[in-house]
């Protein structure tokens, strides 16, 4: 499957684009999966990954979380708003 | 008008009190978060404040909805703004109803200190010899169990 994953801030710019697509063998992935491809992806980027929340549809899941295509996925960067 | 939004205007309070004004509201608390100019010594030219949209504005609703949660009278408000923001231009705004003014107080408190804790907005800090985006304001490393503490998160 394939899954599109939303950047933002600090992500974003760093990696040069707004959203990265990531492809997998299997037709569901968890949250670790995809963080794990992240970090493959995005070497420069492993520490803030790390640190970052992942966003289904919405709502922070956890790493265990089961992503079914169609997902909407994002990556959080710890936030500062207020 | 929404009871939780962003927005790239200008915020002002007086909105945001008529939207929680109601017959049984005895004490209406009202904070405003404005951008600083100095930050141990360094000065801000401005800030840019970048959002998950409609992420960022469900993670609003819930906060209305845990402050309910626990003081069913309660109505909420809050406002951010989002985009290029000068000093002591307003960043964000609540205004919290309640019958009794200790729940105002502390529900007013609760939002602001929830909205740096879940809500999906970045500050870039623009300072005279460069930028940076600001994350953990709460300096909370990582998020200790995996994920923001209480409410909302999927199991």
């Amino acid at each position: 499957m394939n899954i599109q994953v939303l950047l933002f801030a600090g992500l974003a710019e760093t990696a040069g684009a707004s959203k990265i697509s990531l492809s997998f063998a299997d037709e569901q992935v968890n949250v670790q999966a995809v963080r794990n491809e992240l970090k493959n992806l995005l070497p420069n980027l492993e520490d803030l990954i790390e640190k970052s929340m992942v966003a289904v549809n919405q709502d922070y899941a956890a790493n265990d979380f089961v992503i079914s295509v169609g997902d909407e996925v994002a990556l959080i960067p710890p936030v500062s708003g207020g | 008008m929404k009871n939780f939004f962003l927005t790239k205007e200008k915020i002002e309070i007086q909105p945001l009190i008529d939207l929680v004004t109601n017959r049984n509201a005895g004490a209406i608390c009202t904070f405003i978060g404005t951008v600083r100019e100095m930050t141990k010594g360094k000065k801000t030219l401005f800030l840019e404040y970048q959002s998950y949209v409609e992420m960022a504005e469900k993670k609003l609703q819930q906060i209305g909805e845990e402050i309910q949660a626990k003081h069913p009278d309660a109505d909420v408000a809050i406002a951010h703004r989002i985009g290029r923001l000068e000093i002591s231009d307003v960043a964000v705004a609540i205004a919290v109803s309640t019958p009794h003014r200790a729940a105002s107080f502390e529900a007013c408190r609760y939002a602001i200190e929830r909205i740096k804790e879940i809500v999906p907005i970045w500050k870039q800090e623009n300072w005279e010899d460069g930028q940076q985006w600001i994350g953990d304001q709460k300096e909370q490393v990582a998020y200790p169990s995996g994920k923001p503490e209480l409410g909302g998160e999927r199991e």
